[in-house]
């Protein structure tokens, strides 16, 4: 038995929503620069322009990329021969919600009821998966997550008789919808397979993988391919104002599912998608 | 085409921007997102009157992350307008001459526009680090209680921003999808 103090949680947790927020990670900032040299609309190249330029003022005075600093989403892994000491976990991490958000002037964007809609003013509760695994180590990842993105986001629960061609055409059918509104370029997060909470789980999950990584399953890696180059096909472009960057992956988890199910969850995300993790 | 536009902006000055025009906004515009919104409307249905003054005004739909010390606001990017689609149609009949967002708007705001000769612009999404350097001064107005949704009135100088949908009804997010079409 490993013993990790509630503390030390806390802690890991406030710097990863600041450094998550503040600084864009090295995987997207260089498909935007990537996507910026091949982009054929002029307008395009502008918005590309101002969102790089974007990224260097937020890591070089340290403020948030976007104002829009998430609902603080967590993944936990966690080794079974872990003891965590002083506290809960779930309070651990709510805790480095609240010690982050505020002390990294990050913007407080939670309601504490969907329908009575008053803030919590501390960013809490945070959105916490936990996976149990063998071993001592605990793995936090964060993944502070816009809602303009979030809003654009669907499930479909799809008939196996719509197959493989039915799940692109729902996905290409979502972003297409979404157009402008998620501030792409994008991230196409899809979680087919599972049932309704899996697939929406392994979306989101699949939004953590890095841009330019593939599934090591060979239908899924096609998948992946054939739907980015259609998706930047669409004309929708760098904040829908025409172009062929609209997104900059598209990243398919998939799961064994039922006999009579094929449930295809598509989470879109923006190109602030954020993610830091650690391990203790 | 850079146009350089100043508030208060009238109609007469709307009506000469095209879908596609690139603007810098300099001078007073407010801040209101989904519950300022909701609650103005609420207000002004009781009181007859608006935190500020709606005739040729300016809104722009973000909630600030908070300013750090020294700094006059926070990060401040546009945020999706067509939640703001409920009420903007009113707001337009009663004045309003100018939205800053991004992602596209309603018929029925769209109809309004042409209807009130008031425009929409976009603002880069997610660029808001970039943008706040364009705001030079802020102040909480009215519903401080909202926190990021509280109405704060900006002093902007060369605010960058898009015309996406015109006083003839022009779209530049139809038009130039089209363009790059090769589906």
């Amino acid at each position: 038995m490993r013993e990790i103090s509630a503390t030390l949680i806390t802690e890991e947790v406030s710097k990863m929503c600041i450094s998550a927020n503040y600084f864009l990670n090295k995987d997207i900032y260089c498909a935007l620069e990537n996507a910026k040299k091949e982009e054929v609309s002029p307008v395009g190249q502008e918005m590309l322009s101002q969102i790089i330029k974007n990224a260097d003022i937020a890591k070089e005075n340290n403020v948030p990329i976007c104002q829009d600093t998430g609902l603080a989403v967590v993944f936990v892994t966690i080794g079974q021969d872990v003891h965590i000491t002083g506290g809960s976990l779930k309070d651990a991490i709510n805790e480095g919600v609240r010690k982050g958000y505020t002390e990294g002037y990050l913007r407080k964007s939670v309601v504490s009821d969907p329908f009575i809609r008053v803030n919590t003013k501390d960013n809490t509760p945070a959105i916490i998966h936990y996976d149990i695994v063998e071993g001592d180590k605990l793995k936090i990842e964060i993944a502070p997550k816009g809602a303009g993105s979030e809003n654009m986001s669907k499930i479909y629960m799809m008939k196996p008789s719509d197959g493989i061609e039915g799940a692109k055409k729902a996905i290409l059918d979502t972003v297409e919808a979404a157009g402008p509104n998620p501030c792409p370029p994008m991230i196409v997060g899809v979680g087919c397979g599972g049932n309704f909470e899996t697939a929406a789980i392994l979306a989101k999950k699949a939004l953590l993988r890095p841009v330019g990584s593939h599934s090591d399953k060979e239908h899924i890696r096609e998948m992946e391919e054939e739907l980015l180059e259609k998706i930047n096909s669409t004309g929708i472009g760098p904040q829908g104002l025409g172009g062929r960057t609209t997104a900059l992956a598209v990243n398919i988890e998939s799961f064994a599912t039922h006999i009579a199910c094929m449930p295809i969850a598509i989470n879109i995300s923006c190109h602030v998608t954020r993610h830091a993790v650690c391990e203790l | 085409m850079n146009v350089k536009i100043t508030t208060p902006f009238t109609k007469e000055e709307a009506s000469k921007l095209r879908a596609g025009d690139i603007v810098s906004i300099t001078g007073t515009i407010y801040t209101a997102r989904d519950a300022a919104h909701k609650r103005m409307l609420e207000d002004y249905e009781k009181t007859g009157k608006f935190p500020f003054d709606i005739e040729n005004a300016i809104i722009y739909y973000a909630g600030p992350s908070p300013a750090k010390p020294g700094q006059a606001i926070g990060s401040a990017g546009p945020t999706t307008s067509y939640r703001m689609d409920a009420y903007a149609p009113k707001l337009l009949d009663l004045g309003e001459t100018g939205m800053i967002g991004k992602g596209a708007r309603g018929k029925e705001v769209i109809d309004a526009m042409i209807r009130n000769k008031a425009v929409y612009f976009a603002a880069t999404g997610g660029a808001a680090a970039l943008i706040s350097s364009h705001i030079k001064k802020a102040e909480v107005i009215a519903y401080e209680d909202l926190g990021a949704e509280a109405i704060h009135k900006l002093y902007v100088e060369d605010f960058p921003a898009v015309v996406v949908n015109d006083t003839e009804g022009n779209n530049l997010y139809e038009t130039e999808k089209a363009k790059y079409r090769t589906l």
